[in-house]
């Protein structure tokens, strides 16, 4: 699995970058992509939605199985991945780039420390 | 034993493979407490006592003679090659298509089903098939409801009274609002809707067979931002504006009259078609067009992501089935008559009924209708319907279909006729009004305009 | 669809069928062809009677095909279908058992009746239906049914409103707020619960492949509205501690719910109401055969015990003071009506059929032989060298798995070419790679002897050569399919080419 250590990860798999002006970028994990599988289909939030940390706010969908995916710090969402829509496949392909999924205003930039580094996420999967 | 192939032998192999002693052993998970219930039932038949049983309570049932019975279900022609073809044992005896490769028989014809349901309402995204009419309603708001995030569904009083109880029942838990609007001479007024307003549920025709103005009433919907939900009878939609011409989101309704007998009131199907935007939120099966490994043209079940059996608690519904056969009957149907049969038998269903109409207010009856109606209309009573319904029927005439109160006609019924109405039907209906002293009346017949 | 060993492509007797291009109807169409013709009724035009604006601007483009066209095209799709009158098809929790062709006669019989005339002109099939209400009720051991529901998920939905409209009426509405569903339950259970408004727990599966009762007992309090359970479960097993479930469910004034989709394990033998069930739903299609017709139309007829009565949908069948039987509308305690009319009749009376030839004593020996059958069938798929989860005497199913590194999507697929179908596959989700096989008691030891030799072979097959294994299916109308393709752009309809 590729666990990029620029990153944090939640336990539920989505990864996130580093806040920039309070603003991070999530997505899921390259582990998570591959036990779902080809992804078809991507439910965004509407931007403008106001979260805490452990919400569901989007629906990833493979064939056989949809995963909730919850917000990993509390913030409101200011951006989607709108080329989803047409292209839910860069989830797989790309799951750091490409397939990236939305981005928050944080409320507390802090919060991203607490976050897993990419060992401890590593390790987490690992048992999953 | 029936349908057993077991011997007693075979019994005995059985049990000495699974390495049990007894048939009962197999059972001994069950507590002694709820062992050898008392079961009452009768004794058991064989084919000749049961078909002997069957025809003498068939006969109790009146299945033949001049038959004016609609109010959501109505006896069509179906050519004797449609159940022929739909009722082959590999359509009757399949379960629901999980194994693709070797279930492209029940995947193509829902393909076709499918294709022909979007043809006939002008709309591109029609799922498998449901239940019935009046639960594709309520499914339609429910749809409505998730889409635009609010909680309060118009209905018109105009749609069947039976799929406003459903509503009722399916609304209830959720704690959404569901507001009737009343009709104005016989027709749906375009409403005040709000900006809290899921959809508008409108039937055309309706339920006393109004052609309902379908723009103006989608016009206020969409101005509110709320969805339009059609109810419509499929066999009316070879003629008349369909769903996707005046603008509606969602088309549903009841699909006995392309194909299926009135069977005592089921099983039909129900039909839901809808906009390009709505395809992620419809509830049901649906199968998509793709290829195999070799690349040729095949068909799955599709966009299962939103069913129960993958989303459990958040699908967005319980329902696991289709109306696959009955809707399969209705396919069939469909490419048996083809556009032209179609149409020849909406509109000898619209003349029967114009006729059956004029036929009556000629001979003093009151009829009641909008300007516009389609194969059925009111006539307005002095005596309760069902006493009316029971004294045509002794009379070997079928027809009399309440209008409840809420329509606020005082005593009346709706009647129907079909393509299979004929001169000397109208006549019997006529001969027995006048016996029964119906068409004596002196009130003046009536027409809203 | 029933060769009884894989064929290579090619010179199948099927390959006819197997055209490349096997063409859609519309495909077939041809302008001016029709195969039926309704009566004609010369008159007024549309535009006279209908007015201009309420008429479609152009046809619906429906298929134009001769009688023998659409003959050809129908039979030939029939044989592009697997089904169970050609061969076994031992779905686990489907009940794929013989559908008898004497119903078939039987329901013919009640199709011309409107669900509008006179209940006195209708009394032969309200006969059939208040004796299968009576016969549903005492083979359940509960109190009052209704016939509406139009599938088991329908009935589960009549079932839990009922839970809650008892709950409302005692005034506990706002107190319940949850539904207990075990993690093997039908995904049908928990969308259910939230369709009726309520939040959903589930509760494991204990080691010995039961409800964990220590669990379940830590689950309940006084906001639970309803326990669902499936009894014997989805692993195929009997909760022989059901009389203490229940006990504990109503200590805390939950509700117990009964799934039915099971009942042929039992049916005769036991009762969901002496188990302190308080509400059931039947799915007709399975135990009483009723035929799936390729996914439906299903029938989930719904009994109660009498504190629930009072809940049932409406309309309700009544017998008059004169023998008759009379339909009954709407009244205030009811959850109200769930879809149009009396229920699927057709089916109802399928179902008729069904109890009346077998009688009660047909009835216990269905139980019995579909147990004798899945446990058979269980010895011998372990010898083939399946594992079985939860390994002990079972019921009327079992759920095994493939030896470690062998998938059973693969497994699956290899079993079409041998002409037979495969159980159901992945469910329930808490076995991994889980096969969930139900033979039924209509299959002879004989045909599962012949699968289970069938397993055996696949399995070796796919040990030998995994990557041939992910080949598979060969002989079948199509092979494996873009399963991801048809979710990502979804084709959903034909459309004619444009021009």
């Amino acid at each position: 699995m590729h666990t990029p250590d620029t990153l944090r990860y939640a336990r539920s798999h989505e990864w996130v970058s580093a806040p920039e002006d309070g603003i991070v970028t999530v997505g899921i994990s390259d582990f998570a992509q591959d036990q779902l599988g080809d992804v078809v289909f991507v439910e965004l939030p509407d931007v403008g939605r106001k979260v805490a940390a452990g919400d569901a706010l989007a629906v990833v969908e493979s064939v056989k199985t949809a995963s909730d995916i919850y917000a990993p710090l509390a913030g409101e969402v200011v951006e989607v991945n709108a080329s989803l829509e047409e292209a839910p496949e860069a989830i797989n392909e790309a799951p750091y780039e490409g397939g990236w999924l939305f981005k928050l205003r944080v409320d507390d930039t802090a919060a991203w420390d607490e976050l897993l580094d990419a060992t401890a996420y590593e390790a987490v999967a690992e048992t999953d | 034993m029936p349908y057993v192939p077991h011997s007693d032998d075979d019994v005995r192999r059985a049990l000495e493979a699974i390495g049990v002693d007894s048939l009962e052993a197999l059972f001994a998970d069950l507590p002694e407490a709820l062992r050898d219930p008392p079961i009452e039932l009768p004794e058991a038949l064989d084919e000749v006592a049961l078909l002997g049983r069957v025809r003498a309570l068939a006969a109790r049932d009146q299945t033949s003679g001049p038959d004016f019975l609609g109010g959501g279900m109505r006896r069509h022609f179906i050519p004797t090659v449609t159940p022929h073809l739909a009722f082959q044992s590999e359509f009757v005896t399949a379960y629901t298509p999980y194994q693709p490769e070797v279930s492209q028989g029940v995947l193509q014809a829902t393909f076709e089903y499918q294709s022909m349901m979007c043809e006939l309402t002008g709309l591109p995204a029609s799922n498998a098939s449901m239940y019935d009419g009046a639960s594709s309603v309520a499914e339609a708001a429910l749809l409505a409801v998730r889409q635009t995030r609010r909680e309060r569904v118009l209905v018109s009083r105009g749609v069947h009274p039976e799929t406003i109880e459903v509503l009722q029942t399916y609304l209830w838990p959720l704690g959404i609002e569901l507001e009737t609007i009343e009709l104005e001479r016989l027709t749906t007024p375009v409403p005040e809707v709000g900006g809290d307003v899921a959809c508008l549920i409108v039937q055309t025709p309706s339920f006393v067979g109004t052609l309902e103005p379908m723009a103006a009433l989608t016009e206020a919907a969409h101005a509110a931002g709320a969805l339009m939900v059609a109810t419509v009878d499929p066999l009316s939609l070879a003629v008349l504006a369909s769903p996707g011409e005046y603008g509606a989101d969602i088309a549903v309704g009841d699909g006995q009259t392309i194909g299926n007998p009135v069977a005592f009131g089921g099983p039909s199907f129900g039909f839901m078609v809808v906009s390009e935007p709505l395809l992620r939120q419809l509830p049901g099966r649906l199968v998509g067009q793709t290829t195999d490994v070799d690349g040729r043209r095949a068909f799955v079940l599709t966009l299962q992501a939103r069913e129960q059996h993958i989303r459990r608690s958040k699908a967005k519904s319980n329902i696991c089935s289709n109306h696959q056969l009955t809707a399969l009957m209705a396919t069939i149907n469909l490419a048996a008559l083809g556009p032209e049969g179609l149409r020849e038998m909406a509109e000898g269903s619209v003349r029967r009924a114009h006729q059956l109409a004029d036929a009556l207010r000629a001979a003093g009856g009151e009829v009641l209708h909008a300007e516009r109606f389609f194969n059925e209309f009111v006539l307005r009573l002095e005596r309760e319907p069902h006493t009316l319904r029971r004294q045509l029927s002794e009379r070997g005439v079928r027809a009399g279909v309440s209008v409840p109160d809420a329509f606020g006609l005082g005593h009346a019924v709706v009647l129907s006729a079909t393509e299979l109405t004929s001169d000397a039907d109208i006549e019997a209906l006529l001969v027995a009004l006048r016996e029964l002293g119906v068409l004596e009346g002196e009130s003046q017949p009536e027409v809203y305009s | 669809m029933s060769a009884a060993t894989p064929a290579p492509r090619g010179v199948d007797a099927a390959d006819s069928f197997r055209d490349d291009s096997f063409p859609l109807i519309f495909e077939r169409s041809s302008p001016g062809r029709r195969a039926a013709r309704p009566p004609l009724v010369p008159g007024a035009s549309m535009a006279a009677l209908l007015g201009d604006e309420h008429l479609r601007s152009e046809a619906p483009r429906l298929p134009e095909v001769a009688e023998l066209d659409l003959v050809r095209h129908y039979t030939t799709l029939a044989h592009r279908q697997f089904s169970i009158d050609g061969n076994v098809y031992p779905l686990g929790s489907c009940t794929m058992k013989y559908n008898p062709k004497l119903h078939e006669a039987v329901a013919g019989y009640f199709q011309d009746v409107h669900p509008y005339q006179d209940e006195a002109s209708a009394q032969g099939v309200l006969t059939v239906l208040a004796e299968l209400q009576q016969d549903l009720a005492t083979i359940t051991g509960m109190d009052a049914v209704s016939l509406q529901p139009a599938a088991g998920a329908h009935g589960e939905l009549a079932g839990i409103l009922m839970i809650r409209a008892y709950h409302e009426a005692r005034g506990e509405g706002e107190q319940r707020r949850v539904v207990i569903c075990p993690d093997g339950a039908h995904g049908t259970n928990p969308a259910t619960a939230s369709m009726a408004g309520y939040d959903v727990v589930e509760v494991p599966t204990g080691p010995d492949g039961e409800v964990d009762l220590a669990a379940f007992e830590e689950a309940l309090n006084p906001q639970v509205a309803a326990v669902m359970l499936t009894n014997p479960n989805t692993l195929g097993i009997f909760e022989t501690r059901i009389l203490a479930i229940s006990e504990a469910a109503h200590a805390v004034g939950a509700q117990l719910y009964y799934d039915g989709a099971n009942l042929n394990a039992i049916v005769g033998l036991a009762r969901p109401g002496d188990m302190g069930f308080d509400v059931v739903h039947l799915n007709l299609h399975k135990t009483f055969t009723t035929p799936h017709g390729g996914g439906g139309p299903g029938t989930g007829p719904v009994g109660v015990k009498a504190h629930l009565a009072p809940y049932l949908p409406t309309p309700l069948l009544v017998q008059r003071e004169d023998g008759s039987v009379g339909i009954e509308g709407p009244r205030p305690t009811a959850i109200g009506r769930l879809r149009s009319f009396y229920g699927n009749v057709g089916n109802l009376v399928r179902a008729w059929a069904y109890i009346r030839t077998l009688g009660l004593e047909g009835l216990r020996r269905v139980a019995m032989m579909a147990v004798l059958n899945a446990n058979y069938l269980r010895v011998r798929m372990r010898e083939a060298g399946y594992t079985i989860a939860f390994d002990r005497v079972n019921m009327h199913e079992f759920v095994a798995q493939p030896p470690e590194g062998i998938r059973t999507l693969d497994l699956a697929k290899m079993l079409l070419d041998y002409g037979v179908h495969p159980m159901t596959v992945y469910f329930p989700l808490v076995v991994r790679e889980a096969m969930m096989v139900e033979p039924t008691e209509t299959e002879s030891l004989e045909t599962l002897d012949a699968y289970a030799a069938v397993l055996g072979q696949v399995l070796r097959d796919a040990q030998a050569d995994p990557e041939a294994a992910r080949a598979a299916p060969h002989s079948t109308p199509v092979r494996r399919l873009d399963e991801t393709g048809a979710a990502r752009r979804p084709v959903l309809r034909y459309q004619p080419p444009s021009g």
